[in-house]
């Protein structure tokens, strides 16, 4: 509860407060990692039960697929220069790259839904099978976390606008910009043992 | 739906309880109202982030869930008492131990040690509260709205009826229709969230939160076990999240993830279950264990034997908790190997409690033991945990397991090790941390009755379920014929449970009396307690320590005593900053209990409708840059006069 502070460290982690949220985040993500394990280890269980549904690799659509990784991977190199910017102490720098970021993000969801209706025009939906149930709800979890972010994000845009950059706002943008990467990483998972796998296999 | 659907109609029991529930919340309406007290309630209590308050509530929703866990229990053990009984049929044993189950577990231990945690933990490590004070009243809020909804689904709608480990295909909409089970999903989803939270919240309290000079190895046992467990819960606790979500999903939206007809996968559930299941018993055994370990050392004077053994068997059982979930599942088809396998890690399991029973012991030995409650209540633990524990050991073996697997024999194992492990934990750490909660002890006296009764009740009940288990009696059995020679023996349990409900009225009327006429000048230090929550005066001041203390080795305020440096100089106070009250937190719980019951009830426009409020709440929190305020020096030093005498 001190506000000690330190100069040397950057903005966002310089009261105890600020280290104690930037910890509690991490641990969180640490959460759901265990949650994504969960939706990956039961995808992997119900992936061959299509029980006469279709397969994946009959409806996966790879150049979408690829378009949405460009998306999202790009997303996060943006993220990146945005919490640069942060620590150069530039706001608008940090508004723009956040701005891009968002618009980014936004691509990769409108991708997504015309996937989702494109699975569902081909007659895979959350109801069809065991793999389409476990397919849909791994998605659809990144997917819901990915709006999550974007108004989440859209709302610190807010507060940035107001208040300039902050040890508060400093440090919200930082966790915001680790939830980013960390869906990040989890769609290059799902590329990589959703998409690939399913269109090897 | 008509309206006769919506309440459960046609049991007199249950219209009973619908008129003592409805006359109950008018009477506190009425009373709250007649002493204009609803001010003071807002603003000590709804909107509190003091740790210790919201450990007072927690334990208060605690002890309502076990009364209401308990006279579950006592139905159930009035209906098998004699042979062919008809008190419950068949539908309402299911729905009993069904609610008893998830009470029991979820909305009674949880809270109670959670709540203890709450009080305790910050105190014991030198901090002024937990890091994130708002999200600890968030997950209280969750957690009561949650134990709320899953109350009423028993007077409006139908209870959950599945067992409470909801096992499908049964669980499924195809075998129970009704909203029951809806309200078995719902409602522990939202209790996980707000015990996610806690458990993030206390990892980072007590890694970054501890006073100067408290290393790992000078940590107390309590904060040890407390820390295991919050990682136990980040750990354990997602994996029932996503559990959830799919049983939901099946239900309420057709999908198929557990039916086998459409590719699904039962066993899919029972390994996602247990996989938290499982880590979740040693999520409430854990702290128990802290708990005694502080007390016994208290009670014997000594500090506690093999504190680094004890340390490493507590992270060792954290991680092998993680290995056994199969166990639960022996007979259902799994390869001789795999059962094997988990059979033996299960076994091992009982290597580092053993060590912990040994160090509890060895404790003991040679100390100058003080028979106080609190002390009563760990020495009863010790051997009745054992029996639980032997048990187990017989109950891991997998050949074996298909005798005793789903029989009686399993219901005594668990309640062995689950009620001296939890509760009379619980018992022993609210005789021994009471007075730091309300500045007076219970009385030692109506506390005897108490554990007399409870103990002796404890085991009349549960210890003939093991004969009656043995003799094939398989659990969940709504009644039995004549002539199988069970009777007597659940004749005895029956007058077991009554004898340990006696002890339960017992604690109530102990409360009742110590708050109305238990001396109140006992000093800040009333067992002669050897850790830092009793360096500060008693019942602990809103900003804990005035002085943060230093700590130099373990047990710190025995060694302040013991050199006489337990005193406070003027001229180290400075004002001390504290956080705000808050109303989101309370009004977000509200907001998730509000979209949770149409979920139940699947109303799905008027749920997306009322999932407003959880946005309201949401923004408004990210919007608020409240921060906090300061205690000026002047107000310190006259509250630490008040119990100290002159400063130094
Ligand atoms: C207060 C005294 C208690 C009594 C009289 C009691 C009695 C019972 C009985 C009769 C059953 C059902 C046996 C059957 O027909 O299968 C049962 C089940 C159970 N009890 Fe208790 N119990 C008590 C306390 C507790 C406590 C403190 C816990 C946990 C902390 C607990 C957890 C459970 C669980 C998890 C089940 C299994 C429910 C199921 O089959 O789904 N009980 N109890
Ligand atoms: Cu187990």
């Amino acid at each position: 509860m001190t506000a000690h502070t330190s100069a040397n460290v950057p903005l966002e982690y310089q009261t105890n407060q600020n280290q104690m949220n930037i910890l509690g985040f991490w641990i969180f993500l640490g959460a759901e990692i265990v949650l994504f394990s969960t939706l990956f280890a039961s995808y992997f269980v119900l992936e061959h039960n299509t029980a006469g549904g279709p397969v994946g690799h009959e409806i996966f659509i790879l150049k979408d697929v690829l378009i949405e990784t460009f998306l999202l991977l790009t997303s996060s190199f943006t993220c990146g220069l945005a919490i640069h910017a942060m620590r150069n102490n530039s706001k608008n720098g940090l508004m723009f790259w956040t701005i891009i970021t968002l618009l980014f993000g936004l691509g990769f969801l409108y991708m997504e839904i015309n996937e989702f209706i494109h699975y569902i025009h081909e007659g895979a939906t959350i109801q069809t099978s065991g793999f389409t149930a476990a397919f849909f709800t791994l998605l659809g979890t990144h997917g819901a976390h990915v709006s999550f972010g974007i108004v989440w994000i859209a709302l610190l845009l807010i507060q940035l606008a107001k208040r300039g950059i902050t040890q508060v706002t400093a440090r919200k943008f930082f966790i915001a910009s680790l939830y980013w990467h960390f869906l990040d990483v989890v769609w290059i998972f799902i590329f990589t043992f959703v998409y690939l796998k399913g269109m090897v296999m | 739906m008509s309206l006769d659907e919506f309440f459960v109609t046609g049991d007199p029991l249950i219209l009973a309880s619908q008129i003592a529930i409805g006359l109950t919340m008018i009477g506190l309406i009425a009373l709250v109202t007649y002493l204009k007290r609803w001010k003071w309630l807002w603003s000590e209590w709804f909107t509190t982030v003091d740790h210790k308050k919201i450990g007072i509530m927690y334990i208060l929703a605690g002890v309502l869930m076990f009364f209401r866990g308990g006279v579950d229990g006592l139905m159930m053990k009035a209906q098998t008492s004699r042979p062919n009984l008809e008190f419950l049929d068949a539908q309402h044993y299911d729905e009993i131990f069904t609610t008893h189950g998830v009470i029991m577990i979820l909305f009674m231990a949880m809270p109670m040690l959670i709540g203890i945690m709450n009080v305790v933990i910050p105190l014991q490590i030198g901090a002024r509260d937990v890091a994130f004070p708002k999200l600890n009243a968030l997950s209280f809020w969750l957690f009561f709205v949650a134990a709320m909804l899953f109350n009423v689904s028993f007077v409006i709608g139908g209870s959950p009826d599945a067992g409470w480990t909801s096992y499908f295909p049964l669980a499924g909409k195809e075998f129970t229709p009704g909203v029951g089970n809806n309200y078995y999903a719902i409602a522990l989803q939202i209790a996980g969230i707000g015990t996610l939270a806690t458990g993030i919240n206390f990892i980072v309290t007590i890694v970054k939160m501890r006073a100067p000079g408290m290393t790992w190895m000078k940590m107390p046992m309590f904060t040890w076990t407390s820390l295991v467990t919050s990682i136990i819960i980040v750990a354990a606790f997602p994996i029932f999240t996503v559990a959830l979500a799919y049983m939901t999903l099946d239900r309420l939206f057709g999908t198929h993830f557990f039916t086998v007809a459409a590719g699904g996968d039962p066993m899919l559930w029972l390994n996602l279950f247990w996989l938290w299941g499982h880590p979740e018993v040693y999520i409430v055994v854990l702290p128990a264990f802290g708990m005694f370990s502080e007390v016994i050392a208290t009670f014997a004077r000594k500090n506690l034997y093999g504190y680094k053994s004890m340390v490493f068997s507590v992270v060792g059982i954290a991680f092998l908790s993680m290995l056994v979930w199969v166990h639960h599942f022996y007979t259902m088809g799994n390869s001789a190997s795999v059962n094997t396998v988990f059979s033996l890690t299960t076994m091992m399991i009982a290597i580092p409690t053993g060590v912990k029973i040994f160090n509890w012991l060895f404790t003991l030995r040679k100390g100058r033991i003080e028979f106080s409650n609190a002390m009563l209540w760990s020495l009863a633990f010790i051997p009745c945990f054992t029996i639980g524990g032997v048990t187990g050991v017989m109950l891991a073996m997998a050949a074996a397991d298909y005798q005793y697997h789903n029989t009686m024999f399993l219901v005594a194992h668990f309640h062995y090790v689950l009620i001296p492990g939890v509760v009379f934990a619980v018992f022993a750490g609210l005789y021994y941390w009471w007075p730091k909660m309300f500045g007076f002890k219970l009385s030692e006296k109506i506390g005897k009755w108490h554990f007399w009764l409870f103990v002796i009740g404890f085991n009349l009940t549960f210890m003939p379920m093991f004969f009656v288990g043995l003799d094939g009696m398989s659990r969940r059995m709504y009644t039995y014929s004549e002539g199988l020679g069970w009777e007597g023996w659940l004749g005895f349990s029956a007058v077991g449970s009554i004898v340990m409900a006696a002890g339960f009225a017992a604690l109530c009327y102990n409360i009742y009396w110590s708050f109305r006429y238990a001396p109140r000048d006992i000093g800040n230090d009333p067992w002669n307690a050897r850790t830092l929550e009793w360096a500060t005066a008693t019942p602990a001041p809103h900003y804990n320590f005035a002085k943060i203390p230093e700590v130099t080795r373990l047990d710190p305020y025995w060694d302040m005593k013991k050199k006489g440096e337990t005193g406070l100089k003027k001229s180290d106070l400075k004002p001390v900053h504290m956080p705000s009250n808050s109303w989101t937190p309370i009004f977000l719980g509200v907001a998730f209990g509000v979209v949770g019951f149409f979920l139940v009830f699947e109303w799905f426009t008027l749920a997306i409708i009322s999932s407003i409020g959880i946005i309201i709440g949401l923004v408004a929190n990210s919007f608020d840059y409240d921060e906090g305020y300061h205690i000026p020096v002047e107000e310190l030093e006259e509250e630490e006069r008040a119990w100290r005498g002159d400063l130094k």
